[in-house]
């Protein structure tokens, strides 16, 4: 098969994805008990209200009816009103969205580089004490739930030391870099141990491969050797576990958000369970999970640039 | 003819759980410009090992003795003088192309990174200089080629692009691992011919290590015969052929599939295991010619005839 | 059988978590939910050696009791899924086929939904509390079981002795009874221990976020909220609890990876 041919069937993919994650949101949203009309309208509303109010919704009509009317509305990005901001879903996600993305964006690229020098530094000295050190602390750290680590370095660097704010977001890209510095070390924390892992085993499955040995053997520098044949190789296996972990950041942006006060689409969710905004709720699950779907798109391109053989 | 590399009582012992294991133990042998050595044994015998631990690429292993390259002492050298004497000038060919080659870069990259490590070149003169080479060994529609990736290659042209990345910057030897044991029988033939063309015109010295005698026979000045991590014998090709003066030489030749004969007699018996040294002859136990005196010691290597050496106590009996 | 460091330290930080939560009342010094006038937001000392919350409930007792809640958290969250999971995961893997082809698609679609997001959205909707996280877990939470089990149940299947038990006519629970189960139970149980300390950062964490135990309770999560508004003024209040589930987190992954090491398991 021809690479080609092999990307357009992968871009081509996500179209039923995202039909699947629109109808598993519809069913989830319908399957689960409790009405979400008396939940929305409070315990006393009278029975006329809610028929309104279902009417409204369309909750009168059949299921496939209304399924069909989720999608189309969905595809044209019209999830209805929030009910307690009084705006419409699109546009309170559309403003929240890049925040959780740019946080997202920082603790990856602060993982990346606490993870990817310790890989090598842990694979290198295998089973010796740098090695030791170094995977004891990224164990410590996986076992400490985020908002813990959150609230210490909260407290520390912002509310003690005074050298970061203690939340919000700022207003221009140099003051959102400086209120998502903590929150975003704070997100990078389990990701980071969760490359590391991976690279190191990787790494170490790499160094006794018969092409580092002839890369070496060719006389070049370690540098080399180890940034090109063995990084490249090591590589391959831990984008995969990197993209499937997205998802678990994005739950850990969702606690960061609601510790440091972030104004991102997690501290959102919280916020509309917590005052039962039952559209933005449904709107937020669909969006994340289209996004988690894209990010495993992201993973295969990723993928296919770094191993020549995907795909053929 | 000037010595390029000499090996003088070479050990490798590698420390595993179970205990030492003797890879190789007390080799020696040189080779000059414009000469083939043959190393020829079977599997376990050390060949390889012997190679690696000349370019000091093995893991984990204790290296003992003398390795020479031209007046140098190869496990005296620093990394950086380390690093320009492999592939600058000495070139080694593995023996699994498909596994010696990064699956995940371009060949053309394989060969320039060799020229970046050893010379001067721009980025045009690396591209046309890797041209020259493919051409050299053989790889037709070069400017293609460069951009592919080893999993588009067949077997026999992986190897012929290992050899052009291990010739890229003109060393004076060639080391090369069983080059030909994964190719059908005309590809091989192939190779070896490139192999013996280039030491011919270009006065490259090569090693040729390999479990096939026919290879030697075809190819090599001399000859150099391990068993069990030990040298056996070493010397001219034909004369020893003609006249084998260790016993495992003698089994082995016999073992060889020739004129007139096309079954392989195996020598009886079975490789014996390096972790505990045989206190004598390590073939004794399956040699046609045991005496008592095998058992008791160890052989040393001694001349035998003019330019042979070998380290068999029957090698009178043999003459 | 190699028993590790990681196995040992893992124990024993086990051991110490299941003696809290089996006996609180021997290690803690005071009522957890006893008010001390005397002694409000009062720091570490003598008397209260993890100091005091702002209505002077003794922090290390309130710790102890904890334990309890956490520990049902951690073996809940992964035995209700277990048992969901494993049975649909025998299932799929013993009919393979169509059923398999779905398993395939449900699987693909669940990973998309980040897992905590998932569990928020049924605790959401089926309102705040602890047994309905656990509902919310079991729902979401089944797949990697499923997956483990089924795969087993492939690898077993392949096997002489599953087959000659299909040939002799064996029916299927006394197949997977002798045969499937026993060799499913060492991955299982390895991926089970690492699993629960997750389960303790999710419980901790929902409890933090308000969706999981609700106070009065003692909750790590829960303690941890209650004194997060004081961080600044009294850190004993958050800082001990967020000890006790670092330290209960890392006696879970130790001992799943002393085990894994132990029963030989790939992951």
């Amino acid at each position: 098969m021809n690479r080609g041919t092999w990307l357009l069937g992968r871009l081509a993919q996500i179209v039923p994805t995202f039909v699947m994650i629109g109808v598993a949101v519809f069913v989830l949203a319908r399957l689960l008990p409790g009405d979400q009309v008396s939940a929305m309208l409070g315990e006393r509303a009278s029975d006329d209200t809610i028929a309104r109010m279902q009417a409204q919704l369309g909750l009168d009509r059949s299921v496939f009816v209304q399924l069909l009317d989720f999608l189309a509305a969905a595809v044209r990005g019209n999830f209805g009103d929030s009910m307690s901001l009084r705006l419409p879903v699109l546009q309170v996600i559309a403003e929240r969205l890049p925040v959780t993305l740019a946080l997202m964006a920082i603790a990856v690229v602060l993982a990346l580089s606490i993870a990817l020098p310790l890989a090598f530094v842990a694979a290198l000295n295998a089973n010796r004490w740098p090695d030791m050190l170094i995977r004891t602390i990224f164990q410590i750290g996986l076992s400490s739930p985020v908002f813990y680590i959150g609230l210490l370095l909260l407290t520390v660097f912002a509310a003690g030391l005074r050298w970061f704010p203690v939340g919000g977001y700022g207003d221009d890209w140099g003051e959102h870099l400086y209120h998502l510095f903590l929150p975003g070390l704070t997100l990078s924390f389990s990701f980071a141990a969760v490359v590391m892992r991976n690279l190191r085993a990787g790494i170490l499955a790499v160094l006794t491969a018969e092409y580092v040995d002839f890369a070496r053997a060719k006389g070049l520098s370690a540098g080399v050797v180890l940034g090109r044949h063995v990084l490249r190789n090591a590589l391959i296996a831990t984008v995969t576990l990197v993209g499937l972990h997205v998802g678990a950041l994005l739950g850990g942006a969702v606690i960061t958000e609601t510790v440091f006060a972030v104004p991102g689409v997690g501290r959102l969710m919280i916020d509309s369970i917590l005052a039962r905004d039952y559209p933005v709720i449904q709107a937020l699950t669909l969006v994340l999970a289209i996004l988690v779907s894209l990010a495993f798109l992201l993973t295969d391109l990723v993928q296919m640039w770094l191993d020549p053989r995907v795909g053929r | 003819m000037s010595i390029l590399l000499d090996v003088a009582d070479l050990a490798v012992v590698f420390h595993t759980k179970r205990g030492k294991v003797h890879a190789v133990d007390g080799v020696g042998f040189s080779v000059g410009r414009g000469e083939v050595l043959g190393i020829v044994g079977e599997s376990g015998s050390g060949k390889s090992v012997t190679l690696r631990a000349i370019t000091r690429l093995l893991h984990g292993a204790e290296v003992t003795g003398r390795v020479t390259w031209q007046g140098e002492d190869v496990l005296a050298m620093d990394a950086e003088r380390l690093r320009r004497m492999r592939g600058g000038q000495i070139g080694m060919v593995f023996q699994e192309p498909m596994a010696a080659l990064n699956p995940v870069l371009p060949i053309g990259l394989q060969i320039t990174e060799a020229l970046v490590a050893h010379t001067d070149l721009d980025a045009a003169g690396r591209q046309k200089r890797a041209l020259e080479l493919l051409d050299l060994v053989g790889i037709a529609a070069g400017r293609t080629r460069l951009g592919q990736f080893p999993h588009e290659f067949s077997g026999g042209m992986r190897q012929r692009a290992m050899i052009a990345i291990a010739l890229a910057a003109n060393p004076a030897l060639l080391l090369a691992d069983e080059p030909t044991t994964a190719l059908d029988v005309t590809i091989q033939d192939q190779i070896l011919r490139l192999l013996r063309g280039l030491v011919d015109d270009l006065g490259m010295g090569l090693v040729l290590v390999t479990h096939d005698l026919g290879v030697i026979a075809e190819t090599c000045d001399r000859v150099a015969v391990m068993y069990a991590g030990r040298l056996c014998e070493t010397g001219a090709v034909a004369p020893v052929f003609a006249a084998p003066r260790h016993a495992y030489t003698k089994a082995l030749l016999g073992a060889m599939p020739g004129q007139g004969q096309d079954m392989l007699v195996a020598i009886p018996g079975m490789a014996p295991r390096l972790d505990t040294p045989a206190a004598g002859c390590a073939f004794a136990p399956r040699c046609g010619y045991r005496m008592p005196i095998c058992d008791a010691g160890r052989p040393l290597l001694r001349d035998v005839s003019p330019g042979q050496v070998s380290a068999c106590h029957a090698a009178e009996a043999l003459a | 059988m190699r028993v590790s460091l990681s196995l040992l330290i893992g124990g024993f930080l086990l051991a110490l978590m299941l003696i809290a939560a089996a006996v609180p009342d021997w290690f803690a010094p005071f009522d957890p939910l006893v008010f001390d006038f005397e002694a409000l937001s009062a720091p570490p000392s003598g008397d209260h050696w993890f100091g005091t919350d702002q209505f002077g409930r003794d922090v290390l007792s309130r710790t102890i009791h904890a334990s309890r809640i956490d520990l049902q958290i951690a073996v809940f969250c992964v035995i209700f899924p277990l048992v969901l999971g494993g049975a649909i995961g025998l299932l799929v893997g013993w009919y393979g086929g169509v059923v398999d082809a779905i398993f395939g698609r449900l699987v693909d679609l669940v990973v998309t939904f980040p897992f905590l997001v998932l569990v928020i959205f049924f605790v959401a909707v089926l309102g705040p509390g602890l047994v309905n996280v656990y509902i919310a877990v079991t729902c979401v939470g089944w797949v990697p079981y499923a997956k483990l089990m089924r795969a087993e149940v492939l690898v077993q299947a392949q096997s002489d002795y599953v087959a000659a038990g299909r040939v002799l006519g064996y029916r299927m629970p006394r197949i997977v009874l002798r045969h499937i189960l026993p060799n499913a139970a060492r991955p299982v149980l390895v991926y089970a221990v690492t699993d629960m300390a997750l389960a303790i950062l999710l419980g901790s964490s929902l409890g933090y976020l308000g969706l999981g135990a609700q106070p009065p309770t003692a909750e790590w999560g829960v303690l941890i909220a209650d004194g997060k508004n004081f961080f600044t003024t009294a850190p004993w209040m958050a800082l001990f609890p967020g000890v006790a589930i670092v330290l209960a987190g890392l006696g879970f992954s130790l001992t799943g990876d002393g085990l894994a090491d132990l029963l030989a398991v790939k992951r």
